[in-house]
């Protein structure tokens, strides 16, 4: 088995630069999502996070016309994007939808004007394509520490607001009674759930960026019944799919007689896959646990 | 038996000056020189501009049990915020321990009427407890041994223990409240607010409840306010009753408040309390007249009675 593995994972396959790349950016998109994706789930936040994926492409192809690193662009348009979205109450349920709707159609608006230039203007043909789905392999390599630090921050952000977050995904009112301002980790969350919609829009495009963010974590809340683990779990899950991803469109190369097929499309697929398997596995957990706890509650409680 | 019924449906409060005599006398027993764990001076809370209170002001001591009573809308659930500074904008002053509420918030175990727990939410009675006692700490959890004990603690004093390791969404409503009542516990309060705490549990929890917290008050000398609409449970417990009504508060002892007459007033519907074998029990008293039956019953105006079924 070992042996196997390893004679599958070709030296080559590790040596290639573009290879070497890929993993490392699509590496810490996935861990950045997985971790970001499980608060924007539980939060309710979803939409606005596949919404923020959709906006980010009007940094992307900004950053084509302007030459800057497309890391930058996805991220300040994104940044920008969630700062309009706290601005139009996305935290309140009601107005959620609207705000979400309206930042994302001004959004695409400008990400078409933007796209529409650079292949008007530039030689840039492959941009649409690139900006909405991706091209791992295509990344420069210069990008590779700037995508690292984007995520080690959005980590560490992460990892100090950790307790507060989840009270206030639980419940804001328990939350600000302990005095934690439910407005102002709103605003931080939005703006993590920013960094991590970048990244992976950088890997595997702005469109498919919340695959990457929603998939992993919605497929290891339904496993999981503690906040550490439904997160280890999301972060397992993703950085399955883009390794597994990278490797697979590298292979199929060969598979294909040499038509290698996008990365991108592995990664969304193994995601799903795996989101389609936690159905079954899910019943298959649940059905465990309710009796003997009725059992023994209703007996043993005296 | 019954001492009184009274069928008037609308009323004032209770003659105020009064009763906050007697709210006064009512403090000089504790130890008189001790400083009042609570202190609610001249509460006032609008908003907009409305005004939802309007000069509360009450004092608590360590150790003392105290109902918090009044019909829907009276405002219970906002005296109780403004206790745990998450209000906005009261004007007044309210010292726990002699700190303003944003400085005491390790001293006040608060437990909310309402939480709705998604049912999917990845959390075990036994984490959503640990919240309560480091939840707004900033940083990751090192393990250690004396919150753990802390948590189990809360839990067992809830006898929450059974279903400590279940997801929190997947649990019955009355278990979902031992559990935040458990969060609350959890950081060894002072003083305990608790909002309608009783009202999913069944007989024997809610008496158990009420014992808990008979107990907490009496061993530990935490002071309980509370809220309940049945306080039948409560009633051999409370020291003390505040009651709010038209935005006003006043206190009284147990025996003044809890009468036919003063409670009837309070909630503008008929409430008769009966004695019976040394226990008291509150009961609505159905066999009086019922102030507005009459205008569900109206058979005869089909508009009116489709608007109601509507
Ligand atoms: N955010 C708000 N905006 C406007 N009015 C409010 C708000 N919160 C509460 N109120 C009003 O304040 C009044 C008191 O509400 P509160 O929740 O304190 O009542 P309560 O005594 O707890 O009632 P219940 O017994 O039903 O729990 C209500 O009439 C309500 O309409
Ligand atoms: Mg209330």
């Amino acid at each position: 088995m070992m042996g196997w593995f390893l004679s599958v994972l070709h030296c080559e396959f590790l040596r290639s630069g573009p290879v070497d790349t890929a993993l490392l950016v699509g590496g810490s998109a996935a861990v950045v999502c997985a971790v970001i994706g499980v608060f924007t789930v539980l939060r309710g936040h979803a939409f606005a996070g596949h919404a923020l994926g959709d906006v980010s492409s009007a940094g992307g192809s900004a950053s084509f016309l302007a030459g800057i690193s497309p890391l930058a662009g996805f991220l300040g348009i994104a940044a920008l994007a969630a700062l309009a979205l706290e601005f139009l109450g996305v935290r309140k349920v009601r107005e959620q939808d609207v705000a979400t709707g309206i930042v994302l159609g001004a959004g695409l608006g400008l990400s078409a004007l933007f796209l529409y230039f650079d292949i008007t203007t530039t030689s840039t043909t492959g941009a649409a394509v690139t900006v909405m789905f991706g091209s791992m392999f295509a990344l420069s390599s210069s990008i590779k520490w700037p995508a690292i630090i984007v995520a080690c921050l959005a980590l560490v952000a992460m990892g100090l607001l950790y307790r507060p977050l989840i009270l206030s995904v639980v419940d804001p009112e328990l939350a600000s009674t302990r005095g934690i301002s439910n407005h102002w980790i709103g605003v931080v969350h939005l703006l993590m759930l920013a960094m991590a919609v970048a990244l992976a829009a950088l890997s595997v495009g702005s469109v498919l960026a919340s695959a990457l963010l929603i998939g992993p974590a919605a497929a290891s809340i339904r496993l999981s019944r503690r906040p550490t683990v439904a997160i280890l779990g999301a972060v397992i899950i993703g950085l399955l799919a883009v390794w597994g991803g990278v490797w697979m469109a590298y292979e199929s190369y060969y598979w294909f007689s040499g038509n290698s097929w996008p990365v991108s499309f592995f990664v969304v697929a193994i995601i799903f896959i795996i989101y389609l398997l936690t159905i079954p596995l899910k019943y298959l957990t649940g059905r465990k646990t309710p009796v003997p706890v009725a059992v023994q509650h209703a007996t043993g409680a005296s | 038996m019954i001492q009184q019924r009274n069928g008037e449906r609308r009323v004032h409060m209770p003659k105020f000056e009064e009763s906050s005599k007697v709210a006064l006398a009512a403090d000089v027993p504790g130890p008189a020189t001790e400083q009042p764990l609570l202190a609610v001076d001249d509460l006032t809370v609008k908003i907009g501009t409305r005004v939802l209170l309007q000069g509360v002001s009450f004092t608590l001591s360590p150790g003392e049990f105290c109902g918090l009573i009044g019909e829907n809308g009276a405002g219970k659930t906002t005296l109780l915020r403004s206790l745990v500074g998450t209000q906005p904008s009261p004007h007044g002053c309210v010292k726990v321990c002699g700190f303003p509420p944003s400085r005491a918030r390790g001293m006040v175990g608060y437990v909310p009427q309402k939480i709705n727990f998604a049912p999917d939410l990845p959390l075990r009675v036994c984490d959503l407890v640990q919240l309560g006692c480091d939840g707004h700490r900033l940083g990751p959890r090192w393990f250690s041994r004396k919150s753990s004990e802390a948590v189990s603690r809360a839990l067992a004093a809830v006898g929450a223990e059974q279903f400590a390791k279940q997801r929190i969404g997947e649990l019955s409503g009355g278990q979902q409240q031992r559990a935040v009542i458990a969060h609350a516990l959890a950081r060894q309060p002072r003083l305990l607010l608790l909002d309608e705490p009783l009202a999913n549990l069944d007989f024997k929890s809610a008496n158990e409840l009420a014992r808990l917290l008979g107990h907490l008050t009496r061993e530990h000398g935490i002071a309980v306010l509370i809220t309940a609409h049945d306080m039948n449970p409560l009633l051999s417990l409370m020291d003390r009753v505040v009651y709010l009504a038209g935005g006003r508060a006043a206190c009284g002892s147990v025996e003044e408040v809890i009468q036919s007459e003063s409670l009837s007033r309070l909630y503008g519907y008929p409430v008769a309390v009966i004695k019976h074998s040394g226990r008291i029990m509150i009961v609505p008293d159905t066999e009086g007249p019922q102030p507005d039956e009459a205008c569900y019953m109206e058979p005869s105006n089909g508009r009116n009675r489709e608007r109601i079924t509507k």
